[in-house]
């Protein structure tokens, strides 16, 4: 077991290059908690996996440098550093048995005979795969395969940390969360630190007692399912938790007031003059309201109401500025304008994409 | 229900495939069938003999022994190209300007006419003006492939592994291409060893391209007849007469059709019986235990 620090780490799949462009990863800075279960956020092609690539040595990074409990280990080989990683895509060795393939890493580095097969029955059980412990494993499912994957990196006890490259993919949704659930109660179990790599935020958000969220390159913001939905740090964490994701609105700033379209929107905190044109407010579908359109508030034109069942999605339009608003299914939606109703504490100022704080007055 | 439509008239559709097939492979063959069964003292006059030809091929020592020297040849060539193509495919670069430079290099071999490359080596090996037969003769080493049976072989040898161990590299490289990175990422992960890669990564992922490998290079060396015609013309003595040159003496050289005609026909089902062997052990590689161990 180890904390993880990555030292101004950067990466360029053409090697070293004075053109920012051509990093695939941009100067990161984090530590990864001993005993923590993180969570990797980010569109595909943001550079999750080649982070995740470069924690566990398949990757050496074009800059900076890796400390497991402050040792360097970014010269080290991915053997050396005892980390365990799962793909995307279920890799087995074809010509072993279940109980082959699950016993081969401990196999490699010398393990007794009796040491392994308790644990790998242990795992197998674990995991449902008892019963087919002595079949070849190239005749199994793609989610049994998928499942020798995971237990090839659960079998090592000792390992420093587990990283999860998008494992459930393949797996098919019901099985999904069982599956989810059994690696958070084997992290709560045995305390592995474990990165989750995901492009799915619901999966992110039930895994991790912390989430990273990584956009193009970099990491744009670090911090519990709640900050993430409550303070986004960037328009784009905004817009990718969250579902549907948070309302940007081009706005200007008056002191306290934001106008949008015209419309002087109260924010209950005072900002400082933003230094460039680019000021958005951002508010949650789920801190909107519409009311009656006699009643107080902003007046909007209702476009649409989808019904998803648990509540209903209202898209509106404040002058030319579209919204979503999230409403519950009780409230009857037949008129085609109303008023919306803001709440003040939930709204988020960005300037150049990046959150900023006002004084509260 | 509806009834489906049957039109019978798609048969016409395979008919010209049909006559290709009935002219270039059906019909000769059958003239060999005819041939084997028949005596004929020219005159167009032929008599019926039954097996008779069959049965004095299979008990004729002479066949016998082509038969073993194939069979050790054919035995010699798989131990050496397979082998040596997974090495040389295994130590071929996966990306950079490397890739072009071996693939090109190794496809060279193949693009030559098998008589051509007779003659390169009857040229290179003679001891007179051959660069390989003169410098082994001013090293003081006895090589004379006219003269001396094992010459010849190594000769014939080594030649075939020059021509087609390209073949079994190309298709092994293939194979070793459409590996995913995540399968060696994985091994990495667990620790395996070089060795480890290779025995339950690469060889199990290699194992469709290697029976092709396989049958392709049986086949073609149990049928070998130029290049050794070319250079050794089956001598010295008997000692390079393969299969095919001894069934070509036979029928050209002696005139023997009958014989020759029967010679033929067991030649060919051996080649396809030892075909389906190589085929149902290669392809049951790897499936014995479906059920559990």
């Amino acid at each position: 077991m180890a904390h993880i620090t990555l030292k101004e780490i950067a990466h360029s799949y053409t090697g070293e290059s004075d053109n920012p462009d051509d990093f695939a990863l941009k100067r990161l800075d984090l530590t990864w908690r001993d005993g923590g279960a993180y969570a990797l956020l980010g569109p595909s092609g943001c550079g999750k996996t080649t982070l995740l690539n470069i924690i566990s040595g398949l990757l050496k990074p074009t800059r900076g440098q890796i400390l497991f409990n402050d040792q360097d280990v970014t010269a080290l080989a991915t053997e050396q550093r005892n980390i365990a990683q799962i793909f995307q895509f279920p890799v087995i060795y074809d010509t072993m048995t279940v109980f082959e393939n699950l016993a081969f890493p401990l196999k490699n580095r010398g393990r007794s005979k009796k040491e392994i097969k308790p644990r790998v029955i242990e795992l197998a059980r674990m995991l449902g795969l008892e019963d087919s412990l002595y079949t070849k494993a190239q005749h199994l499912t793609a989610d049994a395969k998928q499942k020798i994957s995971l237990g090839r990196g659960l079998i090592r006890q000792s390992v420093n940390a587990i990283l999860f490259d998008e494992p459930l993919t393949v797996i098919d949704p019901q099985l999904k969360w069982e599956l989810r659930s059994q690696l958070k109660h084997l992290h709560k179990q045995f305390g592995f630190t474990m990165i989750y790599v995901t492009h799915d935020q619901t999966e992110a958000l039930t895994f991790a007692d912390e989430v990273v969220v990584m956009y193009e390159g970099k990491i744009v913001q670090v911090g519990t399912p709640k900050d993430l939905f409550e303070r986004p740090e960037h328009t784009f964490v905004g817009y990718f938790i969250g579902s549907p994701g948070m309302n940007l609105l081009s706005c200007s700033l008056e002191g306290d007031k934001a106008r949008v379209n015209g419309h002087q929107i109260p924010l209950g905190t005072s900002y400082a003059a933003p230094g460039s044109d680019n000021v958005k407010l951002g508010i949650r579908p789920e801190h909107l309201s519409i009311a009656p359109p006699d009643q107080e508030g902003f007046p909007v034109k209702i476009l649409k109401v989808d019904d998803i069942g648990r509540h209903k999605i209202v898209r509106v339009a404040l002058g030319e500025s579209e919204m979503n608003v999230i409403m519950p299914e009780i409230s009857a939606m037949t008129a085609d304008s109303g008023s919306l109703i803001i709440d003040p504490d939930h709204i988020n100022i960005y300037v150049d994409e990046h959150r900023v704080t006002g004084e509260v007055l | 229900m509806i009834e489906k439509q049957v039109n019978q008239k798609a048969w016409f559709m395979v008919l010209p495939v049909f006559l290709l097939v009935a002219f270039s492979a059906i019909i000769p063959l059958m003239t060999v069938v005819n041939y084997s069964v028949q005596d004929t003292f020219g005159n167009n006059q032929f008599f019926w003999v039954g097996l008779d030809w069959f049965k004095e091929i299979i008990h004729s020592d002479r066949f016998h022994d082509s038969f073993m020297r194939q069979l050790l040849f054919s035995g010699i060539i798989l131990a050496i190209e397979i082998p040596l193509g997974i090495c040389i495919a295994l130590a071929m670069p996966k990306k950079g300007w490397g890739v072009p430079v071996c693939l090109v290099t190794m496809a060279l071999p193949l693009l030559i006419p098998w008589n051509v490359v007779g003659t390169i080596w009857q040229i290179f090996g003679r001891v007179d003006i051959g660069l390989l037969g003169h410098t082994l003769a001013s090293l003081g080493i006895d090589y004379n492939y006219t003269q001396d049976p094992l010459a010849a072989w190594i000769t014939v040898v080594v030649m075939d592994v020059w021509h087609w161990t390209s073949l079994v590299v190309l298709l092994c490289y293939a194979g070793l291409c459409s590996i995913p990175d995540a399968y060696y990422q994985a091994a990495k992960i667990d620790g395996a060893s070089r060795w480890s890669v290779f025995r339950y990564i690469q060889l199990p992922k290699m194992q469709r391209v290697l029976l092709i490998a396989v049958l392709l290079r049986f086949m073609d060396s149990f049928m070998i007849y130029t290049e050794p015609f070319v250079i050794t013309g089956g001598g010295p003595g008997n000692s390079t007469t393969f299969l095919s040159i001894d069934l070509v003496k036979m029928a050209i050289g002696q005139f023997d059709l009958g014989p020759a005609a029967a010679m033929s026909l067991i030649y060919f089902l051996v080649i396809l019986l030892l075909s389906w062997v190589f085929y149902t052990v290669m392809s049951n590689i790897g499936e014995e235990s479906k059920g559990g161990a």
